[in-house]
């Protein structure tokens, strides 16, 4: 089957057509350990591409790495064609590639509204001096209200505008955590298992939501365990095993590829079952 | 009795008791809201006694120079500490702030520093052009048990007029967008990096910020007294630790009102102490063991605290349930 998104022939580690995310020989090792071991990736701009692998795979150590919160052995790799490699995590950050985390971060003693206005960029009172005069900052904090409202009313998290983060659930953390990140603004979104913990019936909403940041033009790289969301959102897959990228193409073949079902799906072959859990309301 | 309280009212007000609760304003902006851990309050407060005291005596500086040169040596201070310690854990800062501490107090009480610092004696007579500014006419003033002369009017109307500037200053920055960022750090500061904030530069802000007000605090501390090496060793932190956790260490005015019943309690029990043994209602101590037992005595009203008010006078019983 043609697709839009390799250049060439679909094969682990090709070339894609527009990538916004490059990156070559990568690799992160704990002790003996090789995390992450990745030859050569690029991601797809304006897709929806899901990596996906085995417990341990290096997925997260390969975010960390890419967004500047860990670094790598040796390695580079370039988003819409800027050197990253040594970048700090928050010049990575403000360059407009925004990552959240497997394990979630909310700021639990801001409320949920202070957690999202942190995200926007470039605000005029974070500056120590500005800081002191209300009327240099005032009009700002209004109009990033407004977006941070929209955004909540979207994940449904509009109700605890005004409580803290602390005492939300832990899917409404993940939920926070997502809609924070888009107050950034990004151009390139990466979330790690974003619905770890999301009850299904959101999970739906969830889906729609991350497919409307791709008509609006983002970029999604997401890790995810769940086959059904792989499936039904994605547009590209890769997978991850033991560090490397082992198989990647469009889902339905990926999910297909002897190297995957063996890497992967052969090991839990009831992840598989997202969609039936779904179905009975589990 | 009247006597007894009213040296306990009067500590409410005392110049010290405005330095402290200056100095723990700073530790709040610190700790309470950035979360940075600095056990070295008291080199900040040294530095301020030291900078200016021997801007004035030795350099013959002004007045007001001689501030200048303090808030400028704690800025210095500030980044020397933070500079190899703000990338780190949380514990580093702790640890290197409290070891500042007791390095600078061991060099300045250095008797071949004695030219400069005064040695272990200390330094005294920097506050003549301070007291030349007072504009309160010469005399006494009696209220109720008090007699305050100008100059003991002056020493406090400055010190709270400041306590009061900067606590309003923290109270503006912690309810700005800056705020946010530092509070934003206190709870996670890679959550903050991942937002585009550079977490390193707000962190050493902070430190600047609250170790200037260290610093203001250290001159008021000396102004109306004399520069005393032994004042700054790990008692002076301590003490303002806990006069901040007694407030609450996330509140602005907390640091204030903690400052004021530490004092005040310290006076109350020491004389409450000293009259009982004076009309033998208190036998099995003696009048130069109160010194030691009225702390023994504060002592057990913090753990009493800590138990009942853990989030001290002023804070947010909520922040607690959700650290729980
Ligand atoms: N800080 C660390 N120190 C030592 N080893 C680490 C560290 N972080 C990760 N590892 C190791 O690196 C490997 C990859 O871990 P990683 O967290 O990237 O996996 P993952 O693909 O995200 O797995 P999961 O699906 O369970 O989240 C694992 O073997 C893990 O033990
Ligand atoms: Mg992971």
């Amino acid at each position: 089957m043609p697709n839009d998104i390799a250049k060439g022939p679909v094969a682990p580690g090709c070339e894609k057509v527009d990538p916004i995310l490059i990156a070559n020989n990568v690799r992160r090792q704990f002790g003996g350990n090789v995390a992450v071991d990745v030859e050569h990736v690029e991601i797809p701009r304006g897709k929806i591409t899901a990596l996906i692998g085995p417990n341990g795979a290096g997925k997260t150590t390969f975010f960390n790495l890419l967004t500047g919160f860990d670094q790598p052995n040796s390695g580079d790799w370039s988003f819409d064609g800027k050197n990253l490699a040594g970048v700090a995590a928050y010049k990575v950050s403000r360059m407009g590639m925004v990552r959240t985390f497997q394990l979630t971060k909310s700021l639990n003693m801001l409320t949920v509204m202070e957690n999202m206005r942190l995200g926007a960029q470039k605000q005029p009172g974070e500056s120590l001096l500005r800081a002191l005069f209300k009327p240099l900052w005032i009009k700002n904090e209004d109009s990033i209200t407004a977006t941070a409202n929209e955004l909540l009313t979207r994940f449904k998290l509009d109700a605890k505008a005004e409580d803290f983060a602390a005492s939300l659930s832990g899917g409404q953390r993940k939920l926070l955590e997502m809609a924070r990140a888009l107050m950034t603004k990004p151009k390139l979104v990466m979330l790690d298992e974003p619905m770890a913990g999301v009850n299904p019936a959101l999970t739906q909403s969830l889906l729609e939501h991350i497919k409307g940041l791709k008509a609006e033009g983002m970029t999604v790289l997401f890790v995810e365990h769940d086959m059904h969301m792989v499936r039904n959102i994605s547009d590209w897959v890769i997978v991850m095993a033991e560090g490397k990228i082992v198989a990647e193409g469009p889902p339905n073949e990926v999910m297909k590829n002897p190297a995957v079902i063996d890497a992967y799906l052969g090991a839990h072959h009831d992840s598989d079952l997202g969609a039936d859990k779904i179905a009975k309301g589990k | 009795m009247d006597i007894i309280f009213g040296n306990a009212v009067d500590w409410l007000f005392q110049p010290i008791t405005a330095a402290y609760a200056l100095a723990a304003i700073g530790i709040a902006l610190h700790f309470g809201f950035t979360g940075l851990l600095n056990f070295g309050q008291a080199v900040f407060m040294a530095v301020g006694a030291y900078g200016f005291s021997i801007s004035v005596k030795v350099l013959h500086f002004g007045f007001w120079p001689s501030v200048l040169v303090a808030l400028i040596a704690s800025v210095i201070m500030a980044f020397i500490l933070g500079i190899p310690t703000l990338r780190l854990r949380s514990d580093y800062l702790a640890i290197v702030t409290i070891a500042a501490a007791e390095v600078f107090r061991f060099i300045v009480s250095t008797t071949s520093a004695q030219p400069i610092t005064g040695g272990p004696q200390g330094l005294n007579e920097y506050s003549d052009e301070f007291w030349a500014m007072n504009p309160i006419p010469n005399g006494h003033y009696k209220f109720w048990v008090w007699d305050y002369t100008e100059d003991d009017i002056f020493a406090r109307a400055v010190a709270w007029g400041l306590v009061i500037a900067f606590a309003i200053l923290l109270a503006i920055l912690v309810r700005s967008p800056w705020g946010r960022v530092i509070k934003g750090i206190r709870e996670d500061e890679d959550a903050v990096r991942s937002l585009g904030k550079n977490v390193y530069s707000y962190k050493m802000q902070s430190l600047v910020v609250g170790g200037l007000m260290g610093t203001v605090a250290g001159i008021l501390f000396v102004l109306p007294t004399s520069v005393q090496p032994g004042n700054y060793g790990t008692t002076l932190t301590f003490f303002i630790w806990t006069i901040l956790l007694l407030g609450g260490a996330s509140t602005v005015l907390g640091s204030i009102v903690g400052a004021m019943i530490f004092w005040s309690l310290l006076s109350l029990t020491s004389d409450l102490l000293s009259a009982g043994v004076d009309n033998g209602v208190i036998t099995f101590i003696s009048q130069n063991q109160i010194g030691d037992i009225r702390f023994m005595l504060v002592g057990i009203g913090l753990m009493l605290l800590v138990i009942f008010r853990p989030q001290g006078i002023f804070g947010n019983k909520k922040e607690l349930y959700f650290n729980a």
